[in-house]
């Protein structure tokens, strides 16, 4: 069985989280993308076809649901994963995450383990 | 001209007026009422302009000069107050259904029978003689049209049928008929009737006018001319001088007195200016209107008459002069112009005389009289309504055979002025009653009643008995002699007061007798309760306008008997038409046994309105019992009546106000929403801002807790991005409470604010940043002292935010950033700018919203809580100044602040 090295895509415009997140998944076999907004997440997304994508929702320009729902109608990023990581932690918010097309849902701040666990869940679909 | 070319003529105009009346008649139906404006309201107004005034006036200026005048003259001056009274009648009868002046007084003094009776009995005795001095007018214009003519033969008047003036009283009671009762109408309302008069009005001026430029620029050369040789004839030269005797002057004064209550109180004028009003609001129209007119017609009057006596043979008729005038130069159709004018004048007024009185005659004096026989009384009168019609025109018909009589027996001992003058006395007997009740609560009927009938007296021994004695007709010594052959009671100088005229003399004592015993009687005696509640609803009836119907007095009846009696007197389709006509339709389908105070007092106006208020009283007197009332009693409910309208105009006031407050309460409502909304998101977004950097400084503590073998490297980058985190979030919730801080603040420190300290004050503190980033800052302008009205701290924060914000975004390589005071005699500027990046265009009129940062993909998010800009703003806003950004490529970005100079 030939490895593949499976990726993970760090969306957020806060240059620091993307910095904690980079040295949480360090440890990881994985190759990690980063992007500071929400076009660039997409662009970058369509381009490297991750398995995960780590997504922030408030963003300057498009925000995280926009562009989940624009990976879910992209055919060729049918397995990728998406796990909103964000502040924004109402029930509403999450139905609105989940409804968009994502499948985990962890609000900030978060437990880096715990964030650790759900991309490792993610990661072994 | 021959007499059968006159008669045709005539014929045709009356046509005319017929075709006009039809019409008015037509295009009310269509419910484009052609007489529903002020012009022809005024027009119809003019109906006061007679023979007299037409043919009249000149016949007078052509003996006396300009003794003429007064008559118009009086109305003239007392317009505003006349127009007043005018508007408080109108309101008055609109409001009660009255449809005559009888009515008018009748209903004021408790609706009593006896004072409609007496009332009508004056004005017929006052006005008939008048309305038989046009017939002769008219008689004796045809006479000078169609002098020495072929069928002046036959007129010799020496028998009825030979008489032409009986044709034309037959005509005219033909036109009357046809446009006075082609129905009953309860408000007594005929639209065709006033076009065809307003019609008639505009062709007496026109025709005057005419008559009076043919005068004064064919027979002369101007006014000028004629006037100069006025001065040289002395027959004319004496016309030009006013007269200064006693006897005169007081002559001038009583005649613009009677003149002026004339346009009020005579039946013609109560009915055109009050019965027939389509709108109050045009009284003030008329107000100017009117007196225009008579300007207007009285401006050619003295040429018309110094011509007459100039170029006329001797002997012409003075009365005649504007119809002899055009024919003696051969002008025909000038004279033919002119006799229709006459015959205008004539016309109409006889037509609305008639109608008035008729009107009064049938509900004053014969429905009393005709509901008090028996057989009214048993079975009453189903239809009455037809039957009343048919009484009108025989009224109609009455009343102007005793016009002709008069004319016939006894009218050409008289000029046109002297009858009209003796009716007008006649008319102002009236005024102190009407006046008194309309202005004095106190008025009572037995006064008004002692009043008139002693004016009334007066007036008949002084004017018409002598007048008769003077024509022959009675014997002439009673003028030498006095009543009962004593001195005494001289009519002309009744208990010897002599040196006024008869007119003078009569309205002298006339008026002292009438007014004094009208107020002596009122004062003496008490009032019924009706009277009180008359008497408090005519003297404040602005306080009964626009409010419902009120009960002072409390009175019941049945919904069954009240229908019955409209039935029995109006006829079972009328009453159909009535009843649906009614507000409350559920009250009258349900019959109930207590009728309401609404319904009984509509019951009541509409049979006021067919039959006069004291008939209506008659009919339903038996049917509506009325609860006794103390006079203590009624006076308290009058007394509360006003209070309640006091305070319900009161309320009005305080309605409108409260929708306003209301409006207002919506508004702040709605603001406070926003408000809510605002800080339910600023909230959010706060929280939002602070967990951030939170999640940044849990995760990386998290690491540096659980990661032991991380590098000393690593560990201490960690704990530097910590530590900038934890700035950030310090640096945060000060700004949040400086944001807290424009909503509380309360500027009660002194504003002003050392601009030069501030600026130095602000660079210090600034200066670390500024050298360690090594950007070159410029100061422009700044050495003189300036004061700006805001304080010192505020302006300190402002100066700071933007500075760290040009830091922040100058160029990184070679910043350079500038402070710039300007100044105008008005304003002072104070710029900051640097030259960084351009910003986005599309972010610009969003840079001073809360949290909004300007990002750059290619940069790390710049640090700062978004709220630095928006507090700038506020603290700028707050001291009335202005604070603009402008960014492009020439000149950087620039903030450029405000401030008006005090």
């Amino acid at each position: 069985m030939s490895h593949i090295k499976k990726s993970v895509l760090v969306v957020d415009d806060e240059v620091n989280i993307v910095t904690a997140i980079e040295y949480i998944l360090m440890d990881e076999d994985v190759t990690v993308f980063k992007a500071f907004d929400g076009e660039e997440g997409l662009l970058s997304a369509i381009q490297n076809k991750p398995d995960v994508i780590i997504l922030d929702v408030m963003m300057p320009g498009m925000d995280g649901f926009t562009v989940a729902g624009k990976i879910r109608e992209n055919e060729t990023l049918h397995h990728t994963k998406i796990l909103f990581l964000t502040a924004k932690g109402t029930p509403e918010d999450k139905k609105t995450g989940y409804g968009s097309g994502g499948e985990l849902y962890v609000v900030k701040p978060f437990d880096n383990d715990i964030l650790l666990e759900k991309v490792q869940e993610l990661l072994s679909y | 001209m021959d007499s059968g070319i006159v008669i045709f003529v005539s014929l045709i105009y009356l046509l005319l007026l017929f075709v006009i009346a039809i019409y008015g008649n037509k295009q009310l139906k269509k419910g484009s009422s052609i007489v529903n404006n002020p012009l022809v309201y005024s027009l119809s107004l003019t109906v006061y302009c007679t023979v007299w005034t037409f043919y009249g006036s000149v016949g007078r200026a052509s003996e006396q000069g300009l003794a003429f005048i007064p008559v118009y003259l009086g109305p003239t001056l007392a317009a505003p107050v006349i127009y007043m009274v005018i508007r408080k009648m109108i309101l008055i009868s609109k409001k009660l259904h009255i449809t005559s002046i009888a009515d008018f007084v009748s209903s004021r003094y408790g609706k009593n029978t006896f004072l409609g009776v007496l009332t009508t009995l004056v004005l017929l005795f006052g006005i008939i003689p008048y309305i038989s001095i046009q017939l002769k007018a008219i008689g004796l214009s045809f006479d000078v049209m169609t002098v020495h003519k072929s069928m002046n033969e036959f007129w010799d008047g020496s028998t009825f049928y030979k008489d032409k003036v009986n044709y034309f009283t037959i005509l005219l009671a033909i036109f009357t008929i046809l446009f006075g009762t082609r129905n009953l109408d309860p408000n007594e309302r005929h639209e065709g009737l006033i076009a065809a008069i307003a019609f008639e009005s505009v062709i007496k001026l026109i025709s005057f006018l005419a008559v009076g430029i043919f005068v004064c620029y064919i027979l002369f050369n101007g006014m000028e001319d004629l006037f100069s040789q006025a001065a040289l004839n002395p027959a004319t030269n004496k016309l030009l001088v006013l007269p200064n005797d006693h006897t005169s002057q007081s002559h001038w004064f009583w005649v613009m007195i009677l003149s002026a209550f004339a346009t009020m109180f005579l039946p013609r004028q109560f009915h055109v200016s009050v019965v027939e009003n389509t709108n109050i609001t045009y009284t003030r129209q008329a107000s100017w209107m009117f007196p225009l007119y008579l300007f207007l017609i009285c401006f050619f009057v003295l040429p018309i008459a110094i011509a007459g006596i100039l170029l006329l043979p001797e002997l012409t008729d003075s009365d005649t002069f504007v119809l002899s005038l055009p024919l003696h130069f051969g002008y025909e159709w000038l004279a033919l112009l002119v006799y229709l004018g006459g015959f205008s004048a004539a016309a109409s007024m006889v037509v609305v005389s008639v109608i008035a009185l008729s009107i009064m005659v049938s509900n004053n004096l014969l429905m009393p009289f005709l509901l008090n026989t028996k057989t009214a009384k048993l079975d009453g009168y189903a239809l009455l309504s037809d039957r009343l019609l048919s009484i009108r025109r025989i009224i109609i018909v009455v009343i102007l055979f005793l016009a002709y009589a008069f004319y016939q027996g006894v009218s050409h001992h008289f000029s046109l002025v002297s009858i009209g003058l003796i009716s007008f006395v006649a008319i102002f007997q009236l005024a102190p009653i009407i006046i008194g009740g309309l202005y004095w609560t106190k008025a009572n009927t037995k006064g008004a009643m002692a009043g008139l009938m002693s004016g009334f007296f007066i007036w008949l021994i002084c004017l018409p008995i002598p007048t008769l004695a003077e024509s022959g007709l009675l014997g002439k010594d009673l003028l030498t002699e006095g009543y009962f052959g004593l001195h005494l009671l001289k009519p002309y100088a009744l208990f010897g007061l002599e040196g006024y005229d008869h007119i003078s003399h009569a309205c002298i004592w006339s008026l002292f007798f009438n007014l004094g015993s009208f107020v002596v009687v009122s004062m003496l005696t008490s009032q019924s309760v009706e009277e009180i509640a008359q008497a408090d609803f005519y003297v404040n009836i602005e306080k009964y306008v626009g409010s419902p119907d009120m009960e002072v007095i409390k009175r019941e009846a049945s919904v069954i008997t009240l229908k019955k009696k409209l039935v029995r007197y109006l006829g079972s389709s009328k009453t159909r038409t009535v009843l649906n006509e009614y507000k409350g339709k559920t009250e009258v389908t349900k019959n109930s046994d207590n009728a309401s105070p609404e319904f009984i007092n509509y019951v009541e106006k509409i049979l006021s309105g067919a039959f006069g208020a004291a008939s209506a009283r008659l009919i339903l007197g038996t049917e509506i019992r009325q609860e006794p009332v103390t006079l203590e009693k009624l006076h308290e409910i009058l007394n509360q009546t006003k209070e309640i309208l006091e305070y319900s105009q009161e309320l009005e006031g305080q309605k409108s106000e409260l929708q306003r407050t209301g409006l207002e309460l919506a508004e702040v409502n709605q603001q406070l929403k926003k408000l809510d909304e605002l800080k339910a998101e600023f909230i959010s977004t706060v929280t939002h801002e602070l967990r951030t950097p939170m999640t940044t400084i849990r995760s990386f503590a998290q690491m540096l807790d659980k990661k032991e073998d991380l590098p000393t490297e690593t560990k201490k980058e960690f704990l530097s991005i910590i530590i900038k985190e934890c700035d950030r979030v310090k640096h945060l919730i000060n700004q949040v409470l400086e944001v807290e801080k424009i909503d509380i603040t309360l500027d009660v420190e002194k504003k002003s604010c050392n601009l030069h300290k501030v600026i130095h004050d602000a660079i210090q503190r600034v200066l670390p940043l500024i050298e360690e980033k090594n950007i070159d800052l410029k100061l422009v302008n700044d050495d003189t002292e300036k004061y700006l009205p805001i304080q010192e701290e505020k302006f300190l924060q402002v100066m700071l935010n933007l500075l760290t914000n040009a830091i922040k975004f100058c160029d990184h390589e070679k910043g350079i950033i500038f402070i710039r005071v300007d100044q105008t005699s008005e304003t002072d500027f104070i710029t900051v700018g640097n030259n960084g990046k351009v910003i986005p265009e599309e972010f610009l009129p969003r840079i001073f919203d809360k949290f909004t940062q300007v990002k750059d993909g290619n940069l790390a998010k710049p640090e700062g809580s978004g709220l630095g800009l928006y507090i700038t703003k506020k603290f700028v806003e707050q001291a009335n100044g202005q604070i603009h950004v402008i960014s492009d490529i020439d000149q950087g970005t620039q903030f450029i602040m405000k401030f008006a100079r005090s």
